[in-house]
């Protein structure tokens, strides 16, 4: 016969889903405005989405560390609150990307908006659980929205982007869904804290081994899958090249913190309870992930998908800091993708801004290196910022993702890796040699046909965005002190 | 002023910013007043420089990233004071004789960048401060030489920045390893350049960590294996480029050995003597050959360079106070020598838009106060005693032969071999008749080119015949550098070896 269940509103600490519900409370009102006058400017939605995301931002801020809610379901400790606030202040760059001097057509629907909201959401719900089903709900919601997002950039090959992702997406769901479900039917439940406790005491039993193995791997292609990791890193390329360069931006850092933190989470048990090859796994993926990924990117001739390699590769680095489970590494892949989202936004907010409506630069690739060519000489500003943020992207100091390399490298080497540091610091040069490619062209090179394209979009909000982006890849050194602390001291306060 | 040096790194990048505003017209003489007060500036810090201090001067202390470390830290010490003398006179006198018109702003805010760049490396006494100067230094140099350069220049520009930014990534993780044991043994971050002197490493680190340095310093000397950049980037580069480059941007590798590798691993790097005097005798007399086999002027220059920069190297690794002295002196007598070869090769190229040896011949009659300095560089070039070249020849090859006799005469070949390919190139291009018509009618050295070389012939001549006021400063400090490396060293064969300096001075 069933317990009758009796819950005071004070045990469920709603506080924690304050977060998420805001994100969705504004969805909720964006999409009734549209019902109420459907001729609404798009600027009233990005402000709009803006604003809650600014609610959003402090409701997060104002969470307190290491508390659980919602019948233990919610987690929020230091990871989930830096990662939420990231999440957001991604958000908060992207949105007004919306706001180009031409006219398209996915900006004008409400939806969008509505959609956009709905799939911060759901990151956020990924990031602030450990339950394996809220996880799995939180990636589902993300996803499809994502998925929706790509999809209304009209054109071919977004169908055909989206198309991609959604198979690969939904494969990868399958993989958690069976990966979760050998969990469960190891330790017999979905909490992982409760799991990790469950298998420290059978880590002994004859035959466990093959059962974690099992778990670990079917989740870790989930995971490869999300993050881009070798060999499930081929997606990339062509959804990001079929998406709309901002949301290909997005693409890179915001669903990819989401679900490092989920890998974190789970890896980081499996490497706490002593399997020890679960590190050297995720040690070989990261480094064949960041090596390919370079080679792959030197052949590319069309610099969006070179981008996309390279974030691939950037995601291979931040996997080998995952693999140390230290605080230190855990700190740097936040402190890389914090410096990261600045500049890889930034450069990916540079294409946009060359993006024609219906006038496509080539056939085949609509940014090949050749359209930034003279730069220099067509837009002498623009070709100097798009020239730091190449910079930034290769490591070269002082901009920010030079202090995110040292800081990683520095992990790797306290953490006895030297080898890491030294695979690091070689890939570090073999991708110069594509972001150089890049400055070469706009530096070294002449204009080779009609240019107007090439800052087409621009408008006040994306200069402010840019310079934004800009300044902050600039300036890095006087924030990266107090930025490196507080990311610190969440992570060590909640035991990574 | 005691904050001197951030003013000397900072001036130029204020002034290379706010040039943006200049008009093009006026961006030249914008750059050389720049140059000029930046130049004045740093004669400023050698008259306030006290040379009876072998230690630190002028230092600043901020801390940037107190969790890592990591501090803007800069001073100057005898060793640096007149390399950055040397930076900010040949970025002067390179601008002074620049003959580029076409997008002259942006050479010019490039070249303050660079300049700023080039200071910073030469005051910083933190270890990721002089890494930032020194990967910050490659990219304005790029633009340098992709932008102006010969008909090769991008494929040179990306080879010159590929080969070097891989070389310091490997040194990056040296310093990083450095820090790390600094750490694990005193408990606080640090990568103060001064605080990591005091550690005491066990001789196998100090080998691993010798070699990390070594990528990152030996590629940008260049050492031979890793010098096949450097002709390229002299070949294609623009004068000033290769005025720049030869002048002050390979110095910084010699500048990195002593200050980094020396006194942090002297263990080490008494047992990397014969290693590395062996690739600086191959590169010496190796290079000296090659150099004899090129048709092209700027070759045999950019070729000669390599083969004395060799010579530095070998000065550095005789671990006593003639050879280092001899070094640090020979870095800056190579910095002018060689950026007036190249400005003087300039001035032909911009004549005739050759460098072809064979295009030329019996100049002298034609160009005579072009041929004279020509004549006097080249005789400094090749260590003619009373000009600058040969103070530090002979001083290096006076320490090294306390370590290796016969080494030493090996690489005293090179003032042979100098000797033949510099006179080769005088005969061919000098002397005979004037055989090309299109030669006859050449102009001799206008107003502009006269008052950029005259002041290096005058320091040339000056610190040949009396180079005490700056050797001693540097003696001081390298002499202090050598005791506290005899202090350091763990191994007996160390201390031996970096003692026989000392008894020998005391003498």
């Amino acid at each position: 016969m069933l317990q009758p269940i009796n819950v005071s509103l004070e045990s469920l600490n709603l506080i924690t889903l304050a977060p998420m519900l805001i994100a969705i409370a504004g969805a909720l009102i964006i999409l009734v405005l549209d019902l109420i006058n459907n001729k609404l400017h798009k600027s009233l939605y990005v402000m709009l989405t803006l604003l809650v995301l600014f609610v959003d931002f402090g409701a997060t801020l104002g969470l307190n560390v290491n508390e659980r809610g919602f019948f233990d379901v919610m987690l929020i400790d230091g990871i989930s609150i830096i990662s939420q606030l990231m999440i957001i202040v991604g958000s908060m760059i992207f949105i007004p990307l919306a706001l180009t001097s031409k006219r398209f057509h996915e900006y004008s629907y409400p939806e969008f908006f509505a959609l956009f909201l709905f799939m911060i959401a759901g990151f956020q719900f990924m990031v602030a659980s450990d339950n394996l089903i809220l996880i799995f709900v939180g990636i589902e919601t993300a996803s499809l929205s994502l998925y929706t997002l790509i999809a209304l950039h009209n054109r071919s090959n977004s169908y055909e982007a989206a198309v991609k992702y959604f198979t690969m997406g939904a494969l990868a769901a399958a993989f958690y869904a069976m990966g979760s479900a050998v969990i469960y039917a190891l330790t017999g439940s979905v909490e992982l804290y409760k799991v990790a406790e469950v298998m420290a005491t059978r880590l002994n039993e004859a035959g466990l081994m093959i059962a974690i193995f099992g778990s670990s791997m079917l989740l870790l292609v989930a995971f490869a899958f999300k993050l881009s990791l070798f060999p499930f890193h081929t997606w990339a390329p062509d959804v990001y090249e079929g998406a709309s360069a901002p949301l290909a931006g997005y693409m890179s850092v915001v669903p990819k913190i989401a679900a490092f933190v989920v890998t974190i989470r789970i890896f980081g048990m499996y490497i706490d309870l002593g399997v020890e090859w679960v590190r050297i796994v995720l040690l070989v993926m990261a480094v064949v992930t960041m090596t390919l990924a370079n080679i792959m990117a030197l052949v590319q001739e069309d610099v969006k998908r070179m981008l996309a390699y390279s974030s691939i590769s950037h995601a291979g680095f931040i996997m080998a800091a995952l693999a140390l489970d230290t605080t230190e590494g855990t700190t740097a892949i936040f402190l890389y993708y914090a410096l990261f989202m600045f500049t890889n936004l930034g450069a990916f907010s540079m294409l946009w801004i060359s993006r024609h409506k219906n006038r496509r630069f080539d056939k085949r690739y609509d940014h090949p290196y050749e359209k930034f060519a003279g730069f220099i000489k067509i837009m002498p500003v623009g070709a100097v910022v798009m020239a730091v943020f190449m910079l930034s992207l290769a490591g070269v100091p002082p901009f920010s993702l030079f202090w995110g390399k040292i800081y990683v490298m520095q992990a790797a080497v306290n953490a006895g890796y030297v080898w890491l540091a030294i695979v690091m610091g070689l890939n570090s040069a073999i991708a110069a040699y594509y972001y150089l490619k890049l400055i070469v062209y706009m530096f070294l090179k002449d204009p080779v046909k009609d240019v107007d394209t090439i800052y087409y979009n621009l408008s006040k909000p994306l200069i402010a965005v840019i310079g934004f982006a800009t300044i902050t890849t600039i300036a890095a050194i006087f924030y990266v002190q107090p930025l490196i602390s507080y990311l610190y001291y969440m992570i060590s306060a909640s035991g990574y | 002023m005691d904050n001197i040096l951030s003013i000397l790194v900072f001036f130029p990048a204020i002034a290379g910013l706010l040039g943006f505003v200049v008009n093009k017209d006026s961006a030249r003489a914008y750059g050389i007043t720049v140059a000029a007060i930046e130049f004045f500036l740093s004669l400023w810090l050698w008259f306030s420089f006290d040379s009876a201090n072998a230690g630190m001067q002028f230092v600043e202390l901020i801390p940037l990233i107190p969790d890592m470390g990591i501090g803007y830290y800069v001073g100057v010490d005898g060793i640096s004071l007149f390399i950055i003398l040397m930076a900010t006179l040949m970025t002067l006198i390179g601008m002074m004789s620049m003959t580029i018109t076409e997008n002259i702003k942006n050479m010019i805010i490039t070249l303050l960048f660079l300049e700023m760049t080039m200071v910073g490396v030469f005051v910083a006494l933190d270890a990721i401060i002089f890494y930032v100067f020194w990967e910050l230094s490659l990219v304005p140099m790029l633009y340098i030489i992709g932008a102006w350069g010969g008909n090769l220049r991008i494929y040179a520009s990306i080879k010159f920045f590929l080969y070097t930014f891989m070389g310091s990534l490997i040194m990056l993780v040296g310093m990083l390893f450095v820090a790390y044991i600094y750490h694990n043994l005193t408990g606080v971050w640090s990568f103060a350049i001064t605080d990591w002197y005091s550690l005491v490493l066990p001789v196998n680190y100090q080998l691993w960590l010798f070699m990390a340095f070594f990528f990152g310093f030996a590629i940008k000397v260049p050492m031979f294996p890793f010098h096949t950049w450097l002709p390229y980037a002299h070949g294609q580069a623009p004068t000033i480029g290769s005025v720049i480059l030869a002048a002050v941007l390979l110095k910084m590798g010699t500048y990195g050995f002593v200050r980094f590798s020396l006194p942090m691993f002297p263990d080490a790097s008494v047992m990397m003597i014969t290693p590395i005097a062996v690739l600086a005798i191959i590169m010496i007399i190796y290079t000296a050959m090659v150099a004899y086999a090129q048709k092209d002027i700027k070759q045999v220059i950019a070729y000669s360079s390599v083969s004395h920069m060799g010579i530095i190297m070998l000065g550095i690794f005789a671990m006593n106070a003639e050879g280092i002295s001899g070094s640090v002196f020979q870095m800056l007598s190579h910095g002018i020598v060689s950026g007036a070869l190249f400005m003087l090769v300039g001035v032909i190229y911009d004549r005739r838009h050759t460098k072809l040896m064979s295009e030329f011949g019996g100049l002298a009659s034609v160009m005579p106060k072009y041929a004279v300095i020509f004549g006097i560089m080249l005789m400094a070039a090749v260590g003619l005693p009373l000009t600058i070249g040969f103070v530090g020849e002979f001083l290096v090859l006076l320490g090294f032969y306390q370590v290796s006799p016969i080494m030493t005469i090996l690489a005293g070949t090179s003032i042979i071999i100098g000797a033949i390919y510099m006179l080769a190139v005088y005969k061919k291009t000098f002397f005979g008749p004037v055989t090309n018509e299109a030669n006859k009618t050449l102009k001799d050295l206008d107003k502009k080119e006269t008052w950029s070389l005259v002041p290096l012939v005058l320091i040339v001549v000056w610190l040949g015949i009396y180079p005490k006021p700056v050797l001693e400063p540097i003696d001081n400090s390298v002499k202090a550098m050598i005791s506290f490396m005899h202090e350091k060293a763990i191994t007996q064969e160390a201390k031996d070896m970096i003692k026989v300096a000392k008894t020998k001075e005391v003498k």
